[in-house]
């Protein structure tokens, strides 16, 4: 026993942990296998996985094929087809836009970026002039997409694809957002008629699916103007949903109203300003700023709803996808399409909601910051 | 704009200008405004819209309800024949708008109650599998969603190599087809004797809480699912099973017999089912995370195992955060249900606001008559949805 060390009080080294508490080993143990129900769990989503992921990637890359002239150019391949994207980009992006003037709509697009930037990152260098140029940008976008003024002109009914989708939507976006904080401001007004009026509206909207009111334009709105006064199709589309989405971003207005306490419209009111001021230097400013994911989720569920005016036939990036399936050359590719519009509608769509958490985290980090 | 205090100027000062600086003139003077230029735009529309159809003419009214439809309707709960009117092709739409959304509600509901819960777990990977399903979801149009199961559907093989299960169900690219249940004499009683046994067993559930909360302990732990259970098997029984299975056959071209559920009721459910429990899903995760850490703690130190935790202490607090948004989503299925119309299921949208519009062309009346119906439809869920909130809120001290 002449090799036993031993060790005054207090100076054995640290013994390291044991194994299992510690590194891969203990993350696993707690995360994934700490009781037989958790254990269970795992073993059953790693089967899952087993079971979905290594055939959805080879339907998905390996055994897909990228390019060709038609759907003869798949046969034989296991996988996807996606030579029907590559042989349609510019259907699925551009619509039916004549294909020597497609350059104003990549103008458009890049346009657009700009435009958003001073909205979306306020410290972003330039502000001032680039809150110019997006207050001008509707009209450049308007001019560049219809064409006149020395462009060659544009019919609306040549939009198409996600040019139309992202018409549809920007524009829904930006016209819903006032119209809806207005309606807000009208059904929590003190005049009974104001309020009642907006109640009326907002409930209405509220209670009918989009369907109807695109219907409702498509077939009644022509109706309802003066005789020879006809709107354009794509404009009756966009009437419909900006009302539409106006009515849900009023609820959420009206939440952020809520949220503010009473004190502040008192303050506000005794520091003599009028009912505009105060709206606009005290409570909006405050309420908008607790409402931003609402408001978010709203963009993203008007985003998305834009699919729904394939039922008056504008051919937007769903209703697109839909006109590829049946093309002759392309028949039977239907997931492919789907597949496909669906990963454009996903990265706009989660950028945006992404974007709002970045927001939501950063605007707590500056109240913090003021406490 | 000026900046000074209207009302110390309208007592300073007379003569109207002062007056109309009064704040209650002004809000009666700018009410009146607005009520005059909300009837002047009715009246406007009206007066175009009766000039437009009378140069178009078009005769208003609802007599067009009682004229033959005149064409056929794919699926329908309650027989439908060319030759019946079009209120009748209003009632299959709404039969046929109510069943898929009666049949979603439910399966949405156990789904994103399910993922939501999942979501979660301790797990890491269960937890990363359900945000990976959520977030696919959530980001991508519905509609796209009902279209892709319809291609999904279409992938399945045609009617001659249809999937069978137990030589009763059949599955191919066309249509579902179940066994259907024919009911013979005696059904009627039972169907009677099941709803007596829910409402009693509804008094004793109540009953048995009364008396936990008196005493601690609830009595007869078996008596609510005898009731639930016994009482209809037993009724069941007793008139003999009064009813036969009527079992779908395999013809030559198609399937007869049985309860066919077509491929567009499967994947408008599908869609709809998938898409809501997402957000679902998401409203539960939000509605345990509002219950105070403490909550937990306290139950777990008080000795309550995981599971009595979850369900005595957490849910029914978390319950409360969770059913208001969760009935605006059942709403959200309902109206959009009306995606139908896009692959060719009848709802009320496809058959009444589509076909009879354009066969009629009463398009006031009959867009008038649909969105009737949707707005009677939430306005009844929403007047149910407060009475349970009223029954639930909690009773602040």
């Amino acid at each position: 026993m002449s090799d036993v060390q031993t060790y005054a009080p207090g100076t054995h080294p640290d013994l390291p942990p044991p194994p299992n508490e510690v590194g891969v080993l203990a993350w696993l143990r707690q995360n994934l296998f700490s009781n037989w129900v958790n254990a269970g769990l795992t073993l059953a989503s790693l089967a899952l996985i087993i079971v979905i992921v290594p055939p959805l990637l080879s339907w998905f890359v390996f055994d897909a094929v990228f390019s060709g002239e038609n759907r003869q150019a798949c046969e034989g391949a296991g996988g996807a087809c996606w030579a029907v994207v590559t042989a349609r980009w510019n259907q699925f992006f551009y619509g039916l836009y004549p294909s020597d003037q497609t350059w104003r709509l990549n103008v458009v697009f890049v346009g657009l970026l700009l435009a958003v930037t001073p909205w979306l990152a306020p410290q972003a260098p330039f502000r001032r002039a680039l809150v110019w140029f997006s207050l001008a940008y509707p009209f450049l976008a308007y001019w560049l997409l219809a064409g006149g003024l020395s462009l060659e002109p544009v019919h609306t009914g040549a939009w198409g694809g996600f040019t139309l989708t992202l018409v549809i939507g920007v524009t829904g976006i930006a016209a819903s957002l006032p119209l809806g904080i207005l309606l807000a401001l009208g059904r929590q007004s003190s005049l009974p008629v104001v309020s009642m009026l907006c109640v009326a509206f907002i409930e209405t909207v509220r209670g009918v699916p989009l369907i109807m009111f695109l219907f409702m334009a498509s077939n009644m709105l022509n109706l309802f103007l003066p005789q020879g006064v006809q709107f354009d199709l794509l404009l009756r589309a966009l009437i419909a949903v900006t009302l539409f989405s106006s009515a849900y971003m009023a609820e959420v207005v009206r939440g952020g109203l809520q949220a503010i306490s009473s004190g502040q419209y008192e303050a506000a009111q005794a520091m003599g300003l009028t009912y505009w001021q105060s709206m606009r230097h005290i409570i909006l400013p405050q309420a908008l700023r607790t409402v931003i994911p609402g408001i978010v989720n709203n963009f993203i569920a008007l985003f998305k709803d834009t699919s729904l005016v394939a039922i008056i036939g504008l051919f937007d990036l769903l209703n697109m996808a839909k006109a590829i399936v049946t093309d002759a050359d392309w028949q039977g590719l239907s997931i492919e399409v789907y597949v496909f519009a669906g990963i454009v509608y996903w990265i706009v769509c989660f950028s945006m909601s992404r974007y709002s958490l970045w927001l939501e985290g950063s605007l707590d980090a500056e109240n913090k910051d003021a406490a | 704009m000026s900046g000074a205090p209207s009302t110390i100027t309208a007592k300073e000062a007379s003569g109207l200008a002062a007056r109309l600086r009064d704040p209650r003139v002004r809000g009666a003077v700018f009410q009146a405004l607005v009520a005059l230029g909300f009837v002047a735009l009715v009246l406007f529309i009206a007066n175009n819209t009766a000039a437009n159809l009378a140069a178009l003419g078009v005769s208003t009214g609802f007599d067009f309800l009682n004229q033959p439809a005149g064409f056929d309707i794919s699926f329908s709960l309650i027989s439908f024949e060319p030759t019946d009117t079009h209120m009748r092709v209003f009632t299959v739409g709404m039969i046929n708008t109510l069943f898929v959304a009666a049949l979603g509600i439910p399966a949405a509901m156990v789904l994103g109650l399910a993922m939501g819960i999942l979501r979660l777990s301790p797990n890491w990977l269960v937890k990363r599998l359900v945000g990976i399903y959520i977030e696919i979801v959530r980001n991508v149009p519905l509609l796209l969603q009902i279209f892709f199961w319809q291609a999904v559907i279409w992938t399945l093989p045609p009617v001659r190599d249809s999937i069978a299960l137990g030589n009763a169900v059949f599955l191919n690219k066309r249509a579902l087809y179940l066994p259907k249940p024919a009911f013979e004499d005696g059904a009627g009683l039972v169907l009677l004797v099941a709803i007596v046994a829910i409402g009693l067993a509804f008094l004793a559930a109540r009953w048995r809480r009364g008396r936990r909360a008196e005493t601690g302990r609830a009595p007869y732990p078996w008596l609510v699912p005898a009731l639930l259970m016994g009482l209809p098997l037993v009724a069941i029984l007793a008139m003999g099973v009064p009813w036969t299975w009527e079992i779908p056959e395999a013809g030559r071209f198609n399937f007869s017999g049985g309860l066919q559920v077509p491929d567009t009721l499967v994947a408008l459910w599908l869609g709809l089912v998938v898409y809501t429990a997402a957000f679902i899903a998401e409203i539960v995760r939000a509605g345990i995370q509002s219950v105070s850490k403490g909550q937990r703690e306290a139950a777990l130190a008080s000795g309550l195992t995981q599971g009595q935790t979850m369900n005595l202490i957490i849910l029914p607090q978390a319950v409360r955060v969770i059913v208001p948004p969760t009935t605006s989503q059942f709403l959200n299925l309902t109206k959009n249900s009306s995606l139908a119309v896009f692959i060719g299921y009848p709802d009320i949208v496809a058959v009444f606001a589509g076909t009879s519009l354009n066969q009629t062309g009463q398009a006031i009346e009959i867009i008038a008559l649909s969105m009737l119906f949707y707005l009677v439809v939430s306005l009844s869920i929403s007047l149910l949805m407060n009475w349970y909130n009223r029954a639930t809120a909690l009773v602040e001290r």
